[in-house]
């Protein structure tokens, strides 16, 4: 018999993802040993871990890619996993001390948001479709979890069911579509599959195409895959909402980008309309259902969801230009999202929580700072230059026109105008009406999220240069 | 096209053969067998009691986790089975491979026992 020893790959491109592994289990044994005590202990290893992570990525060059190429860090993989890194620590260092509020300042949340980054950055490298989907569910399983974290509130529990079963039919839905792209193309790894289909496919490609595409819709919260958002970011504990609108959105996004430029560019004709679709119909709920929201919360999933359809529009584009978009454009959502997110946990009365949009009256007189951080955020998620928002949806859009989508353009850009009615009424809420009771003096690790968010929003037009050159770099890798 | 069918006619076989002793043992019972029930013979059967209650009770959520905590240590030798039976065969990277999970199932032994998952009460 002839038998193949297959060597030890190399382990090098998986360094960071690696050492998280190792941080994780490591936390794992030491909260099991010295209990709830060492929350803060392990919080401060766990940021050390994800630190050291991007470090280690960023001193990465060029294209490297392992085990048997299921695995590729490129250029776009590197942008993507630092903004998911960067999601990741701001989740960690802006929940300690709301969970302990809570009295649900268990470890085991610290451990999950680390085993969720590991999974997010295997999505962002995932060449090939087992390792996208090993990467879709550690990410998602650790994410059930986390929203369900304050087990004894019935809205929490009612989140992280509501999350686990819609989650669990996506990722049967992308599995049901890998297995008819497998069964049509003969491969799983992307420039396999990118070559089976150059020239001609059956419909069974084209089944597999939507089904892939609906579980990863699910993923990203786009619409008509959207309805467990609102729900999910309402529900569970803010920081927890935070990480949800942040982190996971940059894997889902990258990994959605990966395959449908890897694999699927040569039939662009055939998933176009679909991205198209989604976008559109985002844009426009996003804007719309947002309006009647007064809990700030929801009202950011809406936004969210309005968002992840203003990325889109950069990748139906499905040009370098249009990836380059969706990188600029996650960065800067990542930003204002992290920052509004560390506003809401700064609202906080006579030591009670508050997060509706009523709350938020008259901040300009009894909070200047915060509301002077919020209406920077607002007014940079309208997109109004010279704020960073600006140059996210510039930068989409623009590829859109070059690709000749006029139609999702202009409707692109009429959603956001109308959402602009939502983002500016709570500007007009702090600024113009009469003051709610004032809010406590936010803890130190909120406050360094709200303003260095604030910053980025305001001296994004400066470093716009650099960060366009990088995404661009990030783009041409893919293609 | 057509060899590649061909290779599947066993399967296509063994599925219908298995389909039609299936159904011919759960048919045979109502055309052959003697049927003549009352009502004793249709109540339900609790070692000559009355039932007690009614079968769907409530379950201590204790037994669901000793179950999960047993399928993943079952699992853990089926997959031990195959890797020491290959061992020769799979080499370094298999061994290794093979030494992490149980190191990762180890430490999730170690976490449910501290949580105290494996006492009762």
């Amino acid at each position: 018999m002839n038998t193949v020893i297959s060597p030890v790959p190399a382990l090098g491109p998986a360094l960071p993802e690696i050492v998280l592994a190792i941080a994780s289990l490591g936390l794992v044994l030491l909260g099991a040993i010295r209990g709830d005590g060492a929350k803060r202990l392990i919080d401060w290893i766990a940021i050390l871990a994800l630190v050291v992570a991007g470090f280690i990525l960023l001193e990465g060059q060029g294209r490297v890619s392992t085990f048997n190429d299921a695995f590729v860090v490129d250029g776009f993989a590197r942008a993507m996993k630092t903004l998911t890194i960067i999601g990741s620590i701001a989740a960690i260092l802006m929940s300690s001390r709301f969970l302990t509020e809570l009295k649900i300042a268990r470890f085991e949340y610290t451990v999950l948001i680390l085993l969720s980054t590991i999974g997010m950055m295997m999505m962002c490298s995932a060449n090939e479709l087992i390792s996208l989907y090993l990467g879709v569910e550690l990410q998602s399983l650790a994410l059930y979890v986390v929203a369900a974290i304050h087990r004894d509130d019935a809205k929490s529990s009612e989140a992280g069911l509501k999350y686990f079963v819609l989650g669990a039919l996506s990722s049967g839905m992308l599995l049901y579509g890998m297995s008819l792209v497998y069964g049509f193309t003969g491969s799983v790894t992307f420039p396999t599959i990118a070559k089976a289909v150059t020239g001609g496919h059956g419909s069974g490609v084209m089944i597999g195409l939507v089904f892939i595409v609906a579980g990863l819709a699910f993923k990203m919260s786009v619409v008509p895959f959207h309805m467990w958002t609102p729900d999910v970011y309402e529900g569970a504990p803010t920081p927890v909402a935070a990480f949800f609108a942040t982190a996971p959105k940059m894997a889902a996004v990258a990994m959605t980008t990966r395959i449908l430029i890897d694999a699927f560019l040569p039939i662009v004709k055939d998933w176009q309309p679909i991205i198209a679709f989604a976008a559109i119909a985002s844009m426009v709920l996003g804007a719309f259902a947002a309006i009647a929201q007064s809990n700030i919360k929801r009202l950011m999933a809406y936004s969210s969801i309005g968002n992840m359809g203003y990325a889109l529009v950069g990748l139906a584009a499905g040009t370098v230009q249009g990836v380059e978009g969706v990188v600029i454009f996650m960065t800067t959502y990542l930003a204002m999202t992290l920052g509004v997110f560390a506003v809401i946990l700064a609202m906080q009365t006579g030591g009670k929580r508050v997060e509706t949009v009523a709350d938020l009256a008259g901040a300009s007189r009894t909070s200047p700072a915060l509301a002077f951080v919020m209406a920077a955020l607002m007014f940079s998620l309208i997109g109004i230059p010279p704020l960073a928002g600006f140059f996210g949806k510039f930068y989409v859009f623009a590829a859109a026109i070059e690709a000749k989508l006029f139609v999702l353009a202009v409707i692109g850009i009429v959603a956001s105008v109308v959402s602009a009615f939502y983002y500016l009424r709570l500007v007009k809420v702090m600024y113009f009406d009469a003051p709610a009771p004032a809010f406590q003096v936010a803890p130190l690790e909120i406050r360094g999220v709200m303003y260095a968010a604030a910053a980025f929003v305001i001296v994004f037009a400066v470093i716009a240069n650099p960060i366009r050159t990088m995404a661009a770099a990030a783009a041409k890798s893919l293609f | 096209m057509q060899n590649l069918l061909v290779d599947y006619l066993p399967l296509v076989l063994f599925i219908g053969l298995s389909a039609v002793i299936g159904l011919a043992l759960m048919i045979a019972p109502f055309v052959v067998a003697h049927q003549n029930p009352d009502p004793e013979k249709l109540s339900a059967y609790e070692c000559g009691f009355n039932a007690f209650d009614d079968a769907r009770m409530k379950f201590d959520v204790r037994f669901y986790l000793v179950a999960i905590l047993f399928i993943i240590f079952d699992l853990e030798v089926a997959f031990l089975f195959p890797w020491a039976v290959a061992l020769k065969d799979v080499g370094a990277f298999g061994f290794w491979s093979m030494m992490v999970f149980l190191g990762v199932l180890t430490i999730g032994f170690v976490y449910e026992w501290r949580k105290g998952a494996l006492e009762w009460d």
